[in-house]
């Protein structure tokens, strides 16, 4: 078997190029289009309902939530054909008897002809403490990482690790921004996940870089990070791949619930697996890692 | 690395086969006696309703504070010191003023280790109040122990109220636990429709009896309240001749003559007594039966009523009687609570999602074990072993702890066989860059495990601690999902450094030989 032998390297600059202007985008569009927050960061209240009747439209779930005074009502398809999310925002704290009322004077207006499957009732104290915790998770573990990578590996590399990982955070949600998807708790764990995967992947090319700069001592830093890149390529394809095919197989055939879910962590692994050899690697050579890099680290 | 005592093939074998005893136990029971731990399904996976009830504790800190006002005048009259200017500032402070020649005494009496109506919390170093002394004027406030302990034990009567309530309507296995210290969690599973037990637990169920009033100066002064059914208003008395406190026993009850559904109640002696007395004196008025601040309904006294018993009557149905019933048979919640958080999962819903999760699994890991197999011939076939056995470890675990399995905890078993085969992947790359300068094969396989180990575990342990942070922060669902990816890190390298690299092992012993081992 040929070991492969892919000039990475020659396309870092054409990369970061392209890297930063994703990050510039994803900036913009969080900062002027936002993110769409779900009950869960936003409250208010999800109902999802399947309708019983073929000729119940989307049109009619929606004028008969319209009438209900509940302020800003949305109604979107889910999943299978006659499966609705609905949502609102409901300011004030939630009543007993409210989800009640609402399928009262819905059976009033289009007949029993629906379900609920599922409600979902966030209060705002609630979901402005979720939202901190989200936070403070991905933020606990970026650090965790930070320090972790700090300990096992000489600065230069932590940092390369790090803006890895902010790039495809970033992205990410810039991607979740763009195409208004949803922003829920499950969205702060495929966050978290991308996180850890996107840190595995770093880690393994890095490992090979400080190997090889013990190993050849002539070769740059330009060209150890290619080597490296190389060695491990079949290894970051395999694992990519067995990866991609779990979670293609959550996004197709897990439901409706997962889809937000798997979409991110898919998204994430392909970013997360283009970052770790374009922006972990650039970072190294920018920091102009070399031999003595690693030997005054183990000196000490 | 490649060589194994007898001794760790043994506890490696008995380990893993242990443990998939206990992950197959959930599916068929084997032997009840031996082992009867289940792994739980979360509410989204079997449907039911979680709920988070926030207690407003302002009404027994206002109660609290005005008690405390009482007690301190009375201490200081007591101790023969002259005081003025009691009052109460912002519902949280009390502030009185002392002739000067006293403040020293005064304040001795209210702060340290020894003051007998400022209590003192050795575990905590601290009073229930902070005194603050500004010239003659004392200001009393509540200390934060001192409020934290005020909450607490307003949620630990809150808490007991809150399971007879639930333990009445009887769902099964409800799962009542304290957040904090002013939240109670309400999980209900099997429950669709929560809405009896949501309007039940909210209603903070303080009943009294008092007098309808015409005279509006009377010495307990009175209040406008309205009727439940908001059809009238009426005067009475801030006087309470009992309370649901006294309350024994209530029932519903059809009543014969009247033909309508009824609330009988027994009191105990004491209330009997007052009851008694109140209804012989008040023979004519009308007595009005509140509950939460609304007049239930207020009937004419025409006899005195002695035996303690005595029914409510209202415009009840008899699901309403039902409840009122129940609520009073269980008490009086000691504050008002909210619902400030609600997730229902509908049977048909989790069974759904249940039905996808064991989909996606099914082909996830077939694909990713036809991969493997296509890409590594007999390495793939070990490489899936160790597969199906980590499934087999991670469940176990999960089954000795009884944990609870939920959605995102089934995506985190199906991403967890994704990224399980990676540390296999890095060894046999390895091994295979290790073969071309390594004639040895059995060396070239030990150096392979070798190289690759801290890169194995570094990767490894960066999931692990984005699996454990988000166990620590995340909620509910979430918390499902970092507990199976977490476990499944753990399984995974258990299943990769033991039982893959046995059989890797005993292969490449006995195949050394081979042109093209891998």
């Amino acid at each position: 078997m040929t070991k492969s032998n892919i000039p990475f390297n020659k396309f870092y600059k054409l990369f970061n190029i392209l890297s930063l202007f994703l990050i510039l985008i994803s900036f913009l569009l969080l900062i002027f289009k936002g993110l769409n927050f779900g009950v869960d960061f936003k409250g208010g209240t999800l109902i999802e309902v399947r309708s019983l009747d073929k000729s119940l439209n989307i049109s009619d779930l929606r004028k008969s939530f319209k009438n209900l005074d509940l302020g800003d009502v949305s109604v979107k398809k889910f999943g299978k054909d006659n499966d609705y999310v609905v949502k609102f925002e409901k300011k004030q704290s939630i009543e007993e008897n409210f989800i009640e009322n609402i399928k009262i004077e819905l059976r009033k207006d289009i007949g029993n002809v629906f379900e609920f499957r599922r409600v979902e009732s966030v209060g705002p104290k609630v979901s402005a403490e979720l939202l901190k915790s989200g936070v403070i998770a991905i933020a606990l573990s970026l650090g965790a990482m930070l320090i972790y990578i700090w300990i096992r590996f000489e600065w230069q590399f932590s940092l390369g690790a790090i803006a890895a990982l902010f790039h495809d955070i970033i992205i990410t949600l810039g991607f979740f921004s763009m195409l208004s998807l949803e922003i829920n708790l499950s969205i702060v764990a495929a966050v978290l996940t991308i996180v850890g995967y996107s840190m595995n992947d770093t880690v393994v090319i890095f490992d090979r870089v400080r190997e090889n700069l013990k190993k050849f001592s002539d070769i740059k830093i330009y060209d150890i990070t290619n080597i490296s890149i190389n060695e491990t390529l079949s290894r970051t394809i395999i694992t990519s791949m067995t990866t991609l095919l779990a979670l293609l197989s959550i996004f197709i055939f897990g439901g409706a619930i997962l889809k937000g879910f798997s979409f991110a962590m898919i998204l994430g692994v392909i970013v997360g697996t283009y970052s770790s050899i374009y922006i972990a690697n650039p970072i190294l050579i920018r920091l102009n890692v070399t031999q003595k890099t690693i030997l005054k680290e183990e000196k000490e | 690395m490649l060589y194994f005592s007898k001794l760790k093939i043994i506890s490696v074998v008995i380990f893993t086969l242990l443990l998939s005893y206990f992950s197959l136990s959930n599916f068929t029971k084997i032997d009840d006696d031996f082992f009867k731990k289940n792994i739980n399904l979360g509410l989204d996976l079997q449907g039911g309703s979680y709920l988070l009830l926030e207690i407003d504790n302002s009404p027994v800190l206002e109660q609290q504070i005005q008690n405390k006002l009482i007690q301190i005048k009375k201490f200081l009259k007591d101790k023969k010191i002259p005081y003025k200017n009691f009052n109460i500032i912002d519902d949280k402070k009390i502030s009185f003023e002392i002739n000067n020649e006293f403040i020293d005494s005064t304040s001795n009496l209210l702060k340290g280790k020894d003051s007998e109506i400022n209590p003192y919390y050795d575990q905590f170093k601290t009073n229930q109040f902070e005194l603050l002394v500004v010239g003659n004027r004392f200001e009393l406030t509540y200390s934060r122990y001192g409020l934290i302990q005020l909450k607490s034990s307003s949620q630990n009567q809150a808490i007991e109220i809150v399971r007879r309530r639930v333990d009445e309507i009887g769902t099964n296995e409800p799962n009542i636990l304290k957040r904090g210290n002013d939240r109670i969690l309400v999980e209900l599973p099997g429950l669709d429709n929560p809405d009896r037990i949501k309007s039940l637990l909210g209603k903070t169920a303080n009943l009294t009896f008092r007098f309808v009033t015409q005279n509006e100066e009377e010495s307990f002064g009175t209040e406008r309240l309205s009727f439940l059914d908001g059809s009238d208003e009426s005067i009475v008395s801030k006087r309470i001749i009992l309370s649901g406190d006294n309350l024994i026993d209530a029932q519903p009850r059809m009543d014969s003559e009247s033909n309508q559904t009824v609330v009988t109640f027994n009191l105990d002696r004491v209330g009997a007594k007052k009851f008694a007395r109140a209804t012989t004196t008040g023979v004519g008025k009308k007595l009005a039966i509140i509950l939460d601040g609304q007049i239930i309904s207020a009937p004419n006294i025409v006899e005195p009523i002695v035996g303690g018993a005595g029914q409510i009557t209202g415009d009840f149905t008899f699901q309403s009687a039902t409840d009122l019933a129940l609520l009073l048979r269980s008490g009086a919640l000691p504050a008002p609570m909210k619902i400030i958080e609600e997730r229902t999962v509908g049977p048909d819903l989790g069974q759904d999602s249940i039905n996808a999760g064991i989909l996606s699994l099914i082909i996830g890991f077939t694909l990713v074990v036809l991969f493997m197999f296509v890409k590594y011939k007999i390495f793939g076939l070990i490489a899936n072993i160790t597969l199906i056995s980590n499934l087999l470890l991670l469940l176990g675990v999960l089954t000795l702890f009884e944990a609870t399995l939920t959605l995102p905890g089934i995506a985190g078993i199906i991403l967890t066989v994704g990224m399980a085969v990676d540390a296999n992947v890095l060894i046999y790359e390895r091994i295979k860059e290790e073969i071309k300068n390594e004639n040895n094969k059995i060396l070239a396989f030990d150096s392979g495990y070798v190289k690759s180990r801290s890169t194995i575990l570094d990767a490894n342990i960066t999931t692990l601690i984005a699996a454990i942070i988000l166990f620590l922060l995340g909620s509910g669902p979430v918390k499902g999902f970092a507990l199976t990816l977490g476990v499944g890190i753990l399984s995974t390298l258990f299943s990769v450094y033991f039982i893959a690299r046995l059989m890797t092992a005993q292969y490449v012993i006995k195949n050394k030989d081979k042109e093209k081992l891998i």
